[in-house]
């Protein structure tokens, strides 16, 4: 980590193979940190919506890798603000609608810096870091496609 | 020789996880992805593609990066993690 850190920033990454309760995570962010004011939080779920069915969804990635993308995603947005504790959690495996797929969590002084942190790290997750979904809908399976909206999201830091 | 790993729907469309390489004549990512395509079908459709990416030793490379003997070198759609 670069920039002034408090002693106890902590930044947590955990790849998970099963489901997770993002409300935990958010109390833990919250819990021994009186230096920040501020938390915010983002929870990606899975959809099941009746224009696009889906039964299941199958998360590959490259073990190593994605922690070293997030890794580097998040000592970037270090660089950039003076942050708290940063917390990323990822689901891989099998996941079912409603489930959790990723958690951002971010603590800081003020909530300006916790807000666009949370925002940048969701934006180059979503371009960098090597997660694929598969999703089992009633038709068959079908790899998601990447969107373009997302690398222009990307670009807009 | 180099590690070539595949994710995702290359891997399905090749068949094929991951594979030992020599390392090719030009030594690097557009070169493999060259003598990648040499071999014919489905590796000649398959990276004939643009939006194939690629990584060395676990880090995003694009097609002029160089490749060493022991690389490890991926090649992946674009991601859609998140």
């Amino acid at each position: 980590m670069n920039g002034p850190v408090s002693e106890q920033a902590i930044t947590r990454i955990e790849i998970l193979d099963a489901t997770f309760r993002p409300a935990d995570h958010a109390e833990q962010l919250s819990q021994n940190d009186s230096d920040n004011g501020a938390l915010v939080t983002f929870t990606g779920m899975v959809r099941d919506l009746v224009e696009n069915p889906v039964n299941a969804m199958y998360l590959e990635h490259y073990p190593g890798m994605t922690e070293q993308a997030l890794e580097t995603i998040i000592a970037t947005a270090r660089q950039r603000w003076v942050l708290g504790h940063v917390t990323v959690i990822h689901r891989v495996g099998m996941l079912y609608p409603g489930e959790p797929i990723v958690f951002v969590g971010v603590t800081s002084r003020h909530r300006r810096e916790a807000f666009e942190a949370c925002q940048f790290i969701m934006d180059f997750l979503k371009m960098d870091a090597p997660f694929w979904k598969k999703e089992y809908t009633p038709e068959g399976e079908r790899w998601v496609e990447a969107k373009s909206s997302d690398s222009q999201a990307a670009q807009r830091w | 020789m180099i590690k070539l790993l595949f994710f995702a729907q290359l891997r399905e469309k090749l068949g094929c996880t991951s594979l030992d390489h020599p390392l090719p004549t030009v030594a690097t990512v557009g070169g493999l992805r060259a003598a990648l395509i040499a071999r014919g079908e489905p590796w000649s459709e398959v990276f004939a593609d643009k939006n194939v990416l690629a990584a060395v030793n676990q880090r995003m490379a694009k097609d002029n990066a160089a490749i060493s003997e022991g690389d490890e070198v991926a090649f992946f759609p674009p991601v859609t993690g998140g």
